[in-house]
């Protein structure tokens, strides 16, 4: 008894990667909508001028494709590797605790209930209109009790623990699920108005407890961090995790490990005031903002030159393992767009590219090039280990990662010149001072890159629909294989 | 240290809760009740124009347009006077957006009217050609919740003592005096009157006939809200 294996319970991992496909595909295929919107206006009322026109409006959709594939998509995703890896790294399974196993089914549940009612209420246009918090009071309340199952399902797998030094990875999930919490909890004070007036109005609308430039500067500092800690923090505890059980090499090295980290904890929530330079909040945040957010390159490339130094030796492995080149791009992502973030939050710099697409394009070759393939290489590392079946295809995976990474390169490609081209018309004067251009001209010109911009999406989302398509076929007719062949390189058949 | 933390889990999140904890502190809190001091000048909303603000924030009117004038020449040419903070003060949430699609609109009140917001809406391509933006026609048919506008006044009086009901120093030395109903019934009316002095200058018979029989479309609400940004 003692000398057998543990047996892991992935029955929630397995639920969350299903939540991930399936919403994962539908936040990008809303992008691509709203891409070819802004290309076409037309589409907007492609069925038409009536009632229906208001609920595929760019306005609408816009902000249902940034909450689901952030809050619906990557949170999917990592809560499948928390449910993966925590049980791996802390030496403990599920199974051996009924309330660990409730804690995770009710965390899902009640996460996919949440999904369901923000979705239908952003349709409706009930919104408090703060980017990545829109949601209401009452979806503010259902979030914090999904958050709170997960601190629970930490604290439990942590509590229970055979392994008694936590992980790299294990650190970033701990720092993710805190900081979401404090921003969370922060950003959204409200008081509902429906009770403060005795009964009156919608009773789901509540008012900011902030105005104006608080309620700007709170909510960048959210903002900017939800970023962080969303769409980075647990990002890094994946790699940590799949780069070196990929490839068989061990961590390049601990320092690294231990700089980027409590380097990344202690610098990156100073930076929220770069969203907001030349506002109205006082110069000296806006220079902290600007200043930190130069120095936030440290910790990390720290991160990514620790992953990049971990293939040191082995870097016919890129070649041979789709697997790990998603990995190793995914780290060169990071890197780029961690230069490039900072570049733009040089005040003379942001001058320039902020309110432009160039800002669009910063997101985005983050977004697809680090996170969505980080993701679909954890994905793709645990099917094989939770289905016992190998990879139904490697072909596939290659084709998908070119055409994904034409795709990324073609969206910031289009959004740099974009964002450049309208941000230079803009500042640009006539030999009399006067403006030279007016605001439509600023506008009519980014038709082109508008175009390529939406051919570039339309890309990726055709690789994400040949990813999923290769994951179910892996579940269901891929060939079985022994626990023996699941050491290190994951088994894919041509 | 590091070791000692990486096996003691209570002390490790104590430790990062406190790394990311004070950064938000020190740049939040020390500015926090100056930035929220008025300018003279600056108004609260009326009940139809906080409505016509909630119509704009259903329909995420910020994703694309800014309410923000930096302080460029090439800002103050196209838009007028940059942002003061103390202008923002009666903003809950505050719209300053992130992406210009659009044209700002801190100040569209200035240089835009009532029927041009009304073509506009309607139709943006005859008004703007070679515009992007996709027509709004629901909100010539969708009635406006003044219900709700008015019960954030009341929340934001009670709670931020926002002053409704109060002289308002304004630039020219004189005061100013926005009402807030005392009830529920009187706000409608309020709202009534406002949407009526709008729709005057309107053309839309639909909209005409529904204001007539005391019905708000959310176009007139939106442009009583429109035109309050100076």
């Amino acid at each position: 008894m003692e000398n057998r294996p543990l047996e892991y319970d992935y029955s929630v991992s397995k639920l969350f990667i299903y939540s991930a496909l399936a919403i994962g595909f539908i936040g990008m295929l809303v992008g691509v909508v709203i891409a070819w919107e802004m290309a076409f206006p037309a589409i907007n009322t492609i069925f038409g001028d009536g009632a229906i026109a208001e609920y595929t409006n760019f306005s609408r959709l816009r902000v249902l494709h940034t909450d689901s594939v952030i809050y619906g998509f990557v949170l999917s995703g990592v809560f499948s590797t928390w449910y993966y890896v925590g049980q791996r790294v802390l030496k403990v399974s599920m199974a051996e605790s009924k309330a660990l196993m409730f804690i995770g089914y009710a965390h899902f549940w009640i996460y996919m209930i949440a999904a369901l009612v923000l979705v239908i209420s952003l349709f409706m246009g009930v919104t408090q209109s703060k980017e990545y918090a829109e949601f209401e009071w009452p979806l503010d309340l259902g979030i914090t009790i999904v958050w709170l199952l997960w601190g629970a399902s930490i604290a439990g797998l942590i509590g229970m623990r055979r392994e008694k030094t936590l992980y790299v990875s294990i650190w970033y999930y701990i720092a993710t699920f805190l900081a979401v919490a404090m921003l969370h909890l922060l950003n959204n004070l409200a008081i509902p108005t429906y009770f403060a007036s005795d009964g009156i109005g919608a009773w789901y609308h509540s008012v900011s407890m902030y105005a104006g430039t608080n309620d700007a500067l709170v909510q960048w500092w959210f903002g900017h961090n939800a970023v962080a800690f969303v769409l980075t923090t647990p990002i890094i505890a994946m790699i940590y995790y799949f780069l070196p059980k990929e490839s068989g090499q061990a961590i390049y090295s601990y320092k690294l490990s231990l700089l980027s980290f409590w380097g990344l904890m202690f610098i990156y929530l100073w930076a929220g005031g770069h969203h907001i330079l030349f506002s109205t909040v006082p110069d000296w945040v806006q220079t902290l903002g600007s200043v930190f957010s130069v120095i936030l390159i440290l910790p990390s490339w720290g991160s990514a030159i620790n992953m990049l130094l971990t293939m040191k030796g082995e870097w016919q492995q890129v070649a041979t393992n789709p697997i790990i080149k998603f990995m190793v791009l995914g780290s060169t992502f990071y890197m780029f767009s961690t230069l490039e973030g900072p570049i733009q939050a040089i005040k003379s710099v942001n001058a320039i590219a902020h309110f432009t697409d160039w800002i669009i394009g910063h997101v985005h070759d983050g977004a697809l090039g680090w996170v969505v393939f980080m993701i679909m290489a954890a994905v793709y590392h645990m099917i094989p280990r939770l289905y016992g079946r190998e990879i139904y295809s490697k072909k596939i995976m290659a084709t998908q990662f070119w055409i994904q990474t034409l795709g990324i390169v073609l969206y910031f490609t289009s959004m740099w010149i974009a964002g450049i081209t309208q941000g230079m018309m803009w500042r640009a004067h006539d030999e009399f001072g006067n403006l030279a251009y007016s605001f439509i001209d600023t506008v009519t010109v980014l038709h082109p890159y508008y175009i390529i911009r939406a051919v570039g999406g339309s890309l990726y989302l055709f690789g994400f629909g040949l990813f999923i398509y290769n994951v179910v076929k892996t579940m269901t007719s891929g060939r079985r294989v022994e626990v023996s062949e699941l050491q290190n390189r994951t088994p894919m058949a041509d | 240290m590091f070791h000692w933390l990486e096996k003691n889990p209570f002390a490790f999140a104590l430790a990062v809760f406190v790394t990311i904890a004070f950064a938000g502190l020190i740049e939040i809190i020390p500015n926090f009740a100056a930035s929220s001091r008025p300018v003279i000048g600056t108004t609260p909303y009326t009940t139809l124009e906080l409505a016509g603000r909630h119509v704009y924030i259903k329909n995420s009117c910020n994703a694309c347009h800014s309410q923000l004038i930096r302080p460029f020449k090439s800002e103050t040419d196209r838009y007028g006077d940059y942002s003061l903070s103390g202008e923002y003060a009666y903003d809950r949430p505050f719209l300053w957006g992130s992406k210009r699609t659009g044209p700002d609109l801190m100040r569209v009140g200035n240089y835009r009217t009532t029927d041009w917001h009304e073509n506009h809406m309607w139709d943006p391509e005859k008004v703007v050609p070679g515009t992007i933006m996709p027509a709004y026609r629901w909100m010539f048919v969708n009635n406006t919740d003044v219900d709700t506008a008015y019960a954030e006044m009341v929340t934001v009086k009670k709670f931020f003592g926002v002053p409704y009901n109060e002289p308002v120093p304004m630039k020219d030395g004189s005061t100013k005096v926005i009402k807030m109903a005392e009830t529920l019934h009187e706000a409608r009316k309020d709202a009534l009157e406002e949407a009526k002095l709008i729709v005057k200058d309107m053309k839309n018979q639909d909209v005409i006939d529904a204001v007539e029989v005391g019905r708000i479309p959310e176009i007139v609400a939106l442009i009583a809200y429109m035109n309050s940004l100076k």
